[in-house]
């Protein structure tokens, strides 16, 4: 078996101090290599471990028969954002993970294949060109991360009109503010979601449903038939000890916008200042921690520690980040957990953190850390907090009819909320969760509203 | 875009624009903001709606750094980057009789929508503007419509009392009494007014400024502490009752970019496209 072809990379001690991007994609060579390792299964496991379900094998073939347009359209069919999935869809947990190669060998590089052909197709403006029947129906969206743009593209396709509103000044969520260029770059993310306005979606900026429209204003003034919520969850989860507004503490999302959204990395130049010093603490184990850390290292930090309460291996960060984190020099401080940040004059200075060991297996089948009463105090300059995120109420609190769960998540029944005819998917209904099952949910949404819409 | 269609300096450090943005005009209650972006490599700035008709709102801003100076090179015809709102909570209108306003600095343009609400429902109200000097009073006329009473305190006495709205508000408490009072104005006064309100057991509303980016309860940034539980004064406020606010926590987190934006003031000036 010829070995899985390994992505070239820049050097860690070069990127850490820049923000370009880590991982340099295949070249021609290495695509045809890769996709030669594809044994084209009968029942393709990997398939159906993708949330939205790309006919891989397939596109693998496409690719070895040298017709990358094809496989390019045939992927856009079910994926509107193939160069920005195949770069964080965790495939290790989805399409990989199932892979037969991966049981005795290493399995195919399908995320890696996959950002070949999304670039590829941007790089060479190939775009396949859709007929779309107009019905005339007004569908609104709001919200343009991956559930909405999913939810829009697909609706759009069966005909109605559709009109994404953004609260954010640019287009794309958590791929925009939350997720930083060195993984991502802000220019595929755009790139990828303007061709949704070849498709005749219509992109409203710095319109917050809830504040500058409500639900029921997009209903009656605006003549909209049906409503997707795709609005994620935005709202920064709080450690709930002592400390937490002290200058130098940040969430995880100020940190993040401030540098992705806001550019804050290109001060002056971008107007929007960061402040770092040379000790900075992140808390948290996903990808929003790697991510914070590797920021922080880039911005000059010179020693970066993500403070974590469990062990390495339960880590729910993509397994590449972890790895790029630890070659970037990131340390890790494991099996602690933050009681009391310490400060002076509104200033902090230290956090103490709690050493945990680990005891029963829990709920998400990883052992419990449990405390064991003795401390550590470490003295840093910043800390991040990066625990997770809950869906932000804004469109709640101006729309009381609509149903939430106790963790502020909108309740769906096959998608339709509450309200009639408003629809939700994505984090706001799940929680934090990934980029392609946001999407998946966003597509699956689309359907309902089609049929809801057909028995008006 | 947003355009500017009309644009007036109130003195030599603060202008008043009107701006097209019929969405935000729609919805807009007193209490709310905006969050603006001058150009596209800008920040995001938080400014009170002063005022608003169908299609337009008026906002008043004082240059006191590189946004609002970059603003300040606005003139009528051009339009903005960004403008998002309403935001924030709108204030409740409390059926109070009578009111004790106090304002400092630019601080008058976000007491004016409120005043004007509680004139609305026939409140009276007495007000306290205080500035550095006569030519930083703005929006006098506007007051006199709507209010009872209004003093004027100046730092070089050019006008009225020489010296702070504090010496004012000693004064007329002693002779007069009031069911509210709403303060809005430099943290160093809100707090000061706060604490003498609290001897005299008037209760006070103050609208705060900490820093922020989104303005929809996203970043965090805007966290404040109100009797030792955090707010995101974005979705929260701006407005809160004044009595349990921790002032010295918002000055020292609003003072944290300070030496960062000195250095931004460079740009000021700098062509680039
Ligand atoms: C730092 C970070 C790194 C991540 N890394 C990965 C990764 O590597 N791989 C992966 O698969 N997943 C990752 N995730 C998770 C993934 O990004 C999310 O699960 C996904 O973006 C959710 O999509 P969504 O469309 O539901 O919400 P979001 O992406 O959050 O988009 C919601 C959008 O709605 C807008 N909005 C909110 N309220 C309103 C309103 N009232 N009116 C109008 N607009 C509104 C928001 O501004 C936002 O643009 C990461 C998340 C973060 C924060
Ligand atoms: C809800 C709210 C309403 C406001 N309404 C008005 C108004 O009606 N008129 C007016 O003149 N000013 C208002 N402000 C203050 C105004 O936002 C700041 O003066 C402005 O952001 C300063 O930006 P700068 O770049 O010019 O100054 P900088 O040099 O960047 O900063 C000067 C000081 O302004 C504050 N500041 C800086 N950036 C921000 C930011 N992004 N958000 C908030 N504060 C910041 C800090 O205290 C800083 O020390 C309001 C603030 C808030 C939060
Ligand atoms: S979308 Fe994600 S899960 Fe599906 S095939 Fe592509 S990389 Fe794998
Ligand atoms: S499971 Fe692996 S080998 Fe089989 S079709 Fe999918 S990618 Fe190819
Ligand atoms: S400004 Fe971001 S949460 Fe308030």
């Amino acid at each position: 078996m010829i070995k899985r072809v390994k992505m070239n990379e820049l050097d860690p001690d070069v990127r850490n101090k820049n923000f370009d991007e880590v991982a340099l994609g295949f070249d021609l060579n290495q695509v045809k290599l890769e996709a030669s390792r594809c044994l084209d299964c009968k029942n393709p496991r990997c398939v159906t471990a993708c949330p939205v379900n790309i006919d891989i094998p397939r596109f693998i073939k496409l690719i070895i028969e040298e017709k990358y347009r094809d496989a390019y359209c045939l992927i856009y069919q079910d994926n509107i954002l193939p160069a920005i999935c195949g770069r964080v869809c965790p495939q290790e947990k989805q399409c990989e993970g199932e892979c037969v190669l991966g049981i005795k060998f290493e399995p195919v590089a399908i995320g890696a294949l996959e950002r070949f052909l999304g670039d590829y197709s941007l790089k060479n403006d190939i775009f396949k060109v859709e007929n779309i029947v107009e019905n005339n129906v007004k569908v609104a969206i709001v919200g343009s991360g991956p559930a909405g743009l999913a939810c829009a593209a697909t609706i759009r396709r069966m005909g109605y009109e559709t009109h994404i509103f953004e609260a954010l000044h640019e287009f794309g969520g958590v791929l925009k503010y939350g997720i930083p260029e060195f993984r991502l770059p802000k220019s595929i993310v755009d790139e990828e979601i303007y061709r949704l306005e070849r498709l005749g979606v219509i992109l409203h900026k710095n319109v917050i449903i809830g504040k500058t429209l409500t639900i029921e204003q997009l209903f009656n003034d605006y003549h909209f038939k049906s409503i997707f919520i795709g609005s994620g969850a935005g709202l920064p989860s709080s450690l709930g000890i002592s400390g937490e507004n002290l200058n130098g503490v940040y969430f995880a999302n100020e940190f993040l916008t401030r540098v992705n959204l806001m550019r804050a990395h290109d001060f002056p130049h971008n107007a929007t200042p960061i402040k770092l010093g040379d000790k900075v603490a992140v808390v948290g184990g996903g990808n929003v921690a790697m991510d914070a850390a590797r920021t922080a290292k880039r911005l000059g930090a010179k020693e970066v520690m993500i403070i974590y309460r469990r062990d390495m291996e339960a880590l729910p960060a993509r397994l590449e980040e972890i790895h790029h984190a630890i070659d970037e020099g990131i340390e890790f401080l494991l099996l602690k957990n933050p009681v009391e940040i310490i400060g002076d004059n509104y200033e902090i200075k230290q956090v103490k953190v709690e050493i945990m060991e680990l005891g029963e297996q829990d709920s998400s089948g990883r052992r419990r850390p449990m405390p064991t009463n003795t401390y550590e105090i470490i003295d840093i300059d910043n800390l991040i907090i990066a625990i997770g995120q809950s869906p932000n109420p804004i469109i709640k609190n101006a729309t009381p009819a609509l149903e939430v769960d106790r963790w502020g998540r909108i309740v769906v029944n096959d998608f339709m909320t509450s309200i009639k005819g408003v629809f939700a998917g994505g984090d706001i209904v799940t929680g934090a969760a990934t980029v392609i099952l946001a999407m998946g949910a966003g597509k699956e949404a689309a359907v309902k509203i089609d049929e809801y819409l057909k028995t008006l | 875009m947003y355009k500017i269609l009309d644009k007036r300096a109130l003195n030599k450090d603060v202008d008043l624009f009107v701006i097209e943005a019929p969405l935000v005009a729609k919805n807009t209650k007193a209490g709310n903001f905006v969050i603006v972006r001058v150009d596209k490599f800008g920040e995001r700035i938080p400014l009170t709606i002063v005022d608003n008709d169908d299609s337009t709102i008026t906002i008043i801003s004082q240059k006191v750094g590189f946004s609002t100076k970059l603003l300040s090179q606005k003139h009528i015809g051009d339009s903005l980057e960004d403008v998002v709102g309403p935001l924030g909570k709108a204030i409740e209108v409390e059926q109070v009789k009578t009111l004790l306003a106090i304002a400092g600095g630019v601080g008058a343009a976000p007491i004016y929508p409120q005043l004007k609400a509680y004139y609305n429902q026939g409140t009276k109200i007495d007000l306290i503007l205080g500035a550095s000097d006569k030519e930083h009073l703005i929006l006098l006329d506007e007051f006199k419509a709507v209010c009872n009473e209004v003093y004027l305190a100046t730092d070089d006495g050019s006008i009225g009392t020489k010296g702070f709205v504090t010496e004012v508000l000693k004064n007329i408490t002693s002779e007069k009494t009031y069911d509210k009072a709403i303060a809005i104005g430099p943290l160093i006064m809100m707090k000061n007014v706060v604490n003498y309100n609290k001897t005299i057991s008037l209760k006070t509303d103050v609208s705060l400024n900490p820093i922020m980016i989104d303005g929809t309860g996203m970043c965090g940034n805007c966290r404040i502490t109100m009797n030792g539980k955090t707010y995101f004064a974005c979705v929260d406020g701006p407005d809160f009752p004044g009595e349990g606010i921790d002032f010295d926590e918002i000055m020292s987190r609003q003072s944290y970019y300070r030496d960062k934006e000195h250095q931004c003031n460079l740009r000021i000036g700098e062509k680039d496209d």
